[in-house]
């Protein structure tokens, strides 16, 4: 039993490898560019539209709301790096159900990958926001003495946000494993059902956050109105 | 190792890939169509605000039509009743006044029917008279009633007054041949009742006298002297004027009010 995806190797050739994290990213990104541009090539702005308009143009509105709603003042600036967090990791939980196929984020390399891309996404989102000079200023906020507990809140929050999504992902396929080889039939199938409503979860959880973190660092002033 | 870091690296830039990609099929295709629907909607629902502002301006236009078309109606009606008033009084008082005329000629012919079945009665009844007289005399006189009224004249004439006859005389004395006194008949008078008549004048006045003899029907039965506005006359005409006042009293009573 692998314990990551990224013990299936298909190709090594010294440091580069071709593994099955890869693979199924691929295949993911792949699936998910194809359906979006065969869906938005024949997108119609008159009152009546196709449902696969009406699902894309649904999932992108909610996910702008969702942004909105957490405090971000321009929610269409940051949708390309959030929506795309949320619809990488969801369509990575809903493919879990075909036979086979192991999900890129129960790759501890994969969280780990986007978690850094958080932890960079974060203060350039916040440099942007509130020049260089104003976001390293929120370091030392309330007092400059905080400016090394920040810099750990940023690394732990960065690791938490890896190993959650790693350990929830991993584990349910882990525990879909394991029954597979005790009760073949039924409990699989339920176990499938909840990592579905758990990796749904686990996206929401880690877009959220990112976009909690986000919004802390563009409105960090605002924030901290004084003593 | 958990962490392959070639892994790592590899899905970075696999996720970094996918955001543009993202942005490039989904995100702004669908944020654009969204944007154009919004943009449409908002059109749509600023041509319905215009349309519908331009409806109650229209509706304004058409309700202070309506209110002007209303009020010269008004008028006019108005002033139709006033004309029609105005001509019902002309005609009133024109069929009063054409009544009333009508009313008039109607007394007038009246009057002029009941003096005409006057006229005839007094006609008829002179001509009766006449007659029956006539008859009278000639069955139980053997005189005709000529003569006897040229004797009643004569008679009449011999036996006025002085003051009469000196009237008389003074306007006979200006008759002369070129102006002679007139004697009318109602009858053409023989030549010896003409000479009578003369002589009795003659002998009344003292002098000659110039008559010119005249036939005039409606003395029926008599005969006058007239000169110069005077007159001496015997006629049937004279009973006859009490009989016509008579009637005249008795139709005044039977007439319609």
């Amino acid at each position: 039993m692998r314990l990551t995806p990224d013990a299936w190797i298909f190709w090594e050739h010294g440091f580069f490898k071709l593994n099955a994290t890869l693979v199924f990213t691929w295949a993911l990104m792949a699936v998910m560019v194809l359906g979006a541009a065969l869906i938005t090539r024949r997108l119609v702005t008159g009152h009546q539209r196709s449902r696969w308009q009406n699902l894309l143009e649904m999932v992108v509105t909610t996910i702008v709301g969702q942004i909105k709603d957490v405090g971000l003042k321009e929610p269409r600036r940051y949708l390309g790096f959030l929506g795309t967090l949320f619809l990488f990791i969801g369509a990575a939980t809903l493919a879990t159900v075909i036979p086979g196929y192991e999900p890129p984020t129960a790759s501890l390399s994969t969280t780990v990958a986007l978690a850094l891309c958080v932890l960079v996404a974060v203060p350039l989102f916040g440099i942007s926001g509130q020049g260089l000079a104003g976001y390293l200023a929120s370091y030392m906020r309330p007092t400059p003495i905080m400016l090394p507990f920040n810099l750990i809140s940023e690394m732990s929050r960065t690791l938490a946000l890896a190993v959650r999504l790693f350990g929830n992902m991993m584990s349910g396929a882990m525990i879909i494993a394991i029954l597979l080889s005790i009760t073949p039939l039924v409990f699989p199938i339920v176990m499938t059902a909840l990592g579905l409503l758990t990796g749904m979860v686990q996206a929401y959880i880690f877009t959220i956050l990112a976009a909690v973190y986000i919004a802390a660092a563009t409105r960090n002033g605002e924030a901290a109105p004084g003593p | 190792m958990l962490i392959d870091w070639f892994t790592v690296g590899a899905q970075v830039v696999n996720f970094l890939i996918l955001v543009w990609l993202m942005k490039r099929f989904l995100y702004q295709p669908v944020l654009s169509a969204i944007a154009a629907r919004e943009q449409n909607i908002s059109d749509e629902l600023a041509d319905a605000a215009r349309t519908k502002a331009q409806a109650h301006q229209q509706q304004d236009a058409f309700e202070k039509k309506n209110q002007a078309f209303d009020e010269q109606r008004a008028a006019l009606l108005s002033k139709a009743i006033d004309e029609a008033n105005a001509e019902r009084s002309r005609l009133l008082v024109e069929a009063r006044k054409n009544a009333a005329q009508a009313s008039s000629d109607q007394a007038k012919a009246l009057i002029d029917e009941t003096q005409r079945l006057h006229d005839d009665l007094v006609r008829l009844t002179q001509e009766q008279v006449y007659d029956i007289s006539r008859r009278v005399l000639a069955d139980l006189a053997s005189v005709s009633l000529e003569q006897r009224a040229c004797e009643v004249f004569i008679q009449r004439l011999r036996s006025l007054d002085d003051r009469a006859r000196e009237a008389l005389s003074t306007a006979l004395k200006v008759a002369s041949p070129q102006a002679p006194a007139l004697l009318r008949s109602a009858f053409e008078l023989p030549v010896a009742q003409q000479n009578a008549i003369q002589t009795a004048i003659d002998e009344c006045f003292g002098q000659t006298i110039a008559l010119e003899f005249q036939i005039l029907p409606e003395l029926v039965s008599g005969v006058a002297l007239s000169v110069n506005g005077l007159k001496v006359a015997w006629s049937i005409a004279d009973y006859l004027e009490a009989i016509s006042t008579t009637l005249q009293a008795r139709l005044s009573k039977t007439e319609p009010v």
